[in-house]
């Protein structure tokens, strides 16, 4: 059927959602007006809005938005297949949004540490506050947008399929996005159930459960109307990847509600098994959000930019099981010496021990795809961005199993070399392959010739490297000053330093770290000018860089078999 | 999309045939460095299962051969530790607190420790260098407000200043402002005579009224000439070392509120022991009477 006609009849899921969505404006209105906190009225107004916002939107689609679909927000390639584009642009506009949000809020909380008085003695904006911002808006503002974009992109690509369902896959993008803002103004209010990456309460819970659940079925819709006979590796990953974050967010957020319409919460495990519950949470949200999902995005962006095909078949299988199976079970390595038992202990360093290869099983699979085509990385900072993402992602989950072993994260735990680790993995890999599938995808999505410019992303790969590697040896150098001074005894047996001691002794590595999360903020808003000035369709004249984005014709890289 | 394997010309190694979106496959094997370090970390954690406590059962856990525990661990690091200090330790419990500054082996313990327990208790309000900052008083000189004795330092810790311990060190300036007790112009005299002890001031006409107030109002505690008195903890006036600044304001401001500074009292939270070595280390930074 063509455009015109879907026009005229109503498909029985708009109803559904449209009712769905008014029941959800009722829910939100009951908030307002019985909610037990200010907190809840207001996450009440906001979800009122949404709803409401969202019937327009599903009007507006049905006398506008289904004609133009074809035209605007959908691309069809040789293949005759018709892409659902449109959430991906949305996705890839949502994650530049987010980044920024989530790095400025990093640079913020970084100066705090190192000047106190920029907490400025308002509840709002002290560090306590701030920094689940900064995390939730980096791991899964940011970090999730590029996933959900991503995936729906590659998952049509690598299928040969639209993406499943119309509304659904808006659905997914929208009420993620509401997650987001439920769950952040929430911490700027002070509402938190006090768990690392999983502050939100109960309610922003329920709703990303929901989300999640229709993400998955978009997801699964996808891969069961595909068009090629066997799946592609980066959806095995992200598939694990969604599959496990929803296992993992249920469980990690059972709790009981004080009231239906207030915002406290309590958990329902308590002591060593839920700080247990917690860190399987926790360490695999790294293993499956972190880890998993941007290897999805490794799988088919550096192969695709390097033109190249993918190193070896048979280790992507065995580090995918392997590192699946692995991953799960080594959480425990954050409760070294804890009330946490002693056998858990051991078998959480010995499978995080386990894990280094299936970890680095992805590593070697999108080097030694770059073989043949090393020399791209001289004329193309996008594919030199990916590459340097892979090797990052080498270095942090060695540096990862080493500090799972008891007698080093004796002193390392506690201390910024914690801090430093996460970000080498953060900074380097998860934001270094999105800026480069997010490069990648801009002239896509758009339909330009190419970047705006690719000189801007060299000057952005370079000040956000340099950024990097100041904060990372910042965190190395004050993290194992801290844990030695922590530990250090003078010969008579008493403690050499007192704690505000070594707190003092940070100040200079917190101004350093300030100042390299200054410079990856700044290549961040150098990345956005430039996918703003594709998007507009502006060429910078670049004659010596237009080399990097040449088809592969002059060399055949892969003839038939004799 | 067809399924032809094809041969890769820059590796010669052979595709898997599959294509998705122009991405094809190589069918390179497992590297085998990779491999057997794989093999490696397996064959490792095994061990290390078969020494350490390893494997949850039904109601207990494997034990391993070493028979490990973190808690017995840490139980023997505590035992070394303590034997390794018990026997100063008991020492100082036993002697005169006048008795461990004449042992040399008695007072460098003492010191080592009141040092380490000053970092971690003291610091925060005194400063690490014990120098003090406003309302907080420097241990390093010889103004002592109660008294800069072996003895006194001793109570001064045990018990605290205004604490709420019964036998607290305390005293009850008056407000002198607050309560209405002496007016605006009264106070400025006040302070100009007090700040007259210990510098020249301009103004000799108020010095003067000042000192007839002092005497009236000040003089039963902070004594003739503003000497001061280590009994009652009345600050000395008279040698420019000021607890709460010693420009005019400052002084107004002492006089205005009455002060009255707290420290808690320490005999709760710490031992006998500890409180001992902290007295000999306060005394022995430079003003100990």
């Amino acid at each position: 059927m063509n455009p015109s006609q879907q026009s005229l009849q109503v498909h029985p899921t708009t109803y559904l959602v449209g009712v769905a969505l008014a029941v959800g404006s009722m829910i939100g209105l009951l908030l307002m007006a019985k909610a037990a906190d200010p907190v809840m009225a207001f996450h009440g107004l906001v979800f009122l809005l949404a709803c409401v916002s969202g019937v327009f939107l599903l009007i507006h689609r049905h006398y506008n938005g289904a004609n133009t679909r074809a035209v605007s927000w959908s691309g069809a390639d040789a293949t005759g297949v018709e892409y659902n584009d449109g959430v991906v642009k949305a996705g890839v506009i949502a994650s530049a949004f987010w980044g920024v949000v989530g790095f400025l809020v990093g640079l913020i909380i970084a100066l705090q540490l190192a000047f106190p008085e920029l907490n400025l003695d308002l509840p709002w904006t002290t560090f306590g506050r701030l920094r689940p911002v900064h995390t939730s808006a980096v791991i899964f503002a940011f970090g999730g947008n590029v996933l959900i974009a991503t995936s729906f992109y590659v998952v049509q690509r690598t299928c040969r399929a639209r993406l499943a369902g119309e509304v659904a896959p808006w659905f997914v993008f929208w009420g993620y996005q509401l997650f987001i803002v439920i769950a952040a103004s929430g911490y700027v209010l002070g509402v938190t159930q006090s768990k690392e990456y999983a502050e939100p309460e109960w309610y922003a819970d329920l709703w990303l459960t929901f989300v999640w659940v229709v993400y998955l079925l978009v997801f699964l819709g996808t891969i069961w109307r595909r068009k090629e006979p066997h799946i592609y590796v980066a959806n095995w990953f992200y598939l694990a990847f969604i599959v496990t974050i929803a296992m993992l967010h249920i469980v990690n957020n059972l709790s009981l509600p004080v009231s239906l319409s207030g915002t406290k919460s309590y958990a329902l495990f308590a002591g060593v098994q839920d700080a247990l519950t917690q860190w399987w949470y926790g360490h695999n949200a790294v293993g499956f959000f972190l880890t998993a999902g941007f290897l999805g995005i490794m799988y088919y962006f550096v192969p695709k930019r390097a033109e190249r095909p993918v190193y070896s078949y048979r280790l992507s299988i065995i580090h995918f099981w392997s590192l699946i199976f692995l991953y799960i079970w080594a959480g425990p390595h954050h409760l070294h010496y804890t009330a946490l038992p002693d056998w858990a202990q051991t078998l959480g360093m010995t499978f995080s021990i386990m894990l280094w290869m299936p970890s680095w099983g992805g590593m070697i699979n999108g080097l030694m795809t770059l073989s043949g085509a090393w020399d791209k990385l001289r004329t193309d900072p996008v594919l030199r961005m990916l590459v340097v993402s892979v090797a990052f992602y080498g270095m942090s989950t060695f540096e990862g199993p080493v500090m799972s072993i008891k007698a080093v994260n004796s002193l390392s735990h506690y201390t910024d070399w914690t801090v430093g680790h996460v970000h080498s993995g953060a900074l380097g890999w998860v934001a270094y392959v999105s800026f480069g599938a997010m490069y990648h995808l801009m002239p896509i999505l758009w339909k330009r010739q190419r970047l705006y410019s690719l000189q801007l992303v060299s000057v952005h790969f370079w000040i956000s490297t340099i950024g990097i590697v100041l904060y990372i040896t910042a965190m190395w150098v004050s993290g194992i000053l801290q844990g030695l001074m922590w530990r250090a005894y003078d010969s008579l047996g008493f403690l050499e330093y007192s704690f505000v001691e070594t707190v003092e002794a940070m100040h200079p590595f917190y101004v350093i770290r300030a100042g390299g999360g200054a410079l990856f903020l700044f290549g961040a808003l150098i990345m956005v000018y430039n996918l703003w000035r594709t998007a507009r369709g502006d060429l910078r004249d670049e004659k010596a860089q237009i080399t990097a984005s040449r088809p592969a014709a002059g060399r055949p890289a892969v003839a038939p078999a004799e | 999309m067809a399924k032809i394997k094809e041969t890769d010309a820059v590796t010669g190694v052979d595709t898997t045939g599959h294509e998705w979106d122009g991405i094809k496959e190589l069918n390179n094997p497992l590297p085998r460095w990779w491999l057997w370090t794989f093999y490696v970390c397996c064959i490792w954690s095994v061990g290390y299962w078969l020494v350490m406590p390893a494997w949850p059962l039904i109601s207990d856990h494997t034990k391993g051969f070493l028979g490990y525990s973190s808690r017995a661990g840490l139980s023997k690091q505590i035992e070394t530790a303590q034997a390794r200090q018990g026997v100063y330790l008991e020492r100082i419990a036993a002697a005169d607190l006048e008795e461990i500054p004449q042992d040399a082996e008695l007072l460098e313990f003492a010191l080592a420790g009141g040092r380490s327990a000053f970092a971690v208790n003291c610091s925060q309000c005194h400063g690490q260098g014990a120098a003090g900052s406003a309302g907080y008083p420097n241990l390093n000189d010889d103004d002592w407000i109660w008294g800069g004795s072996l003895e006194a330092i001793h109570e001064t810790v045990l018990y605290g200043i205004r604490s709420d311990h019964d036998d607290t060190r305390i005293n009850d300036m008056p407000a002198f402002q607050a309560d209405e007790l002496l007016s605006r112009e009264e106070i400025s005299d006040t302070a100009e005579y007090v700040l007259s002890l210990s510098s020249d001031r301009g103004d000799a006409g108020a010095v003067a009224r000042g000192e007839e107030i002092y005497v009236e109002n000040c003089v039963a505690c902070h004594q003739e000439a503003g000497a001061g008195d280590q009994d009652l903890g009345a600050p000395n006036l008279s040698d420019s070392l000021w607890l709460y600044g010693g420009d005019k304001a400052s002084v107004i401001a002492s006089i205005n509120t009455g002060r009255g500074g707290v420290m808690p009292a320490w005999n709760a939270r710490l031992d006998p022991v500890t409180i001992k070595q902290l007295a000999v280390y306060v005394h022995s930074l430079g003003g100990g009477e």
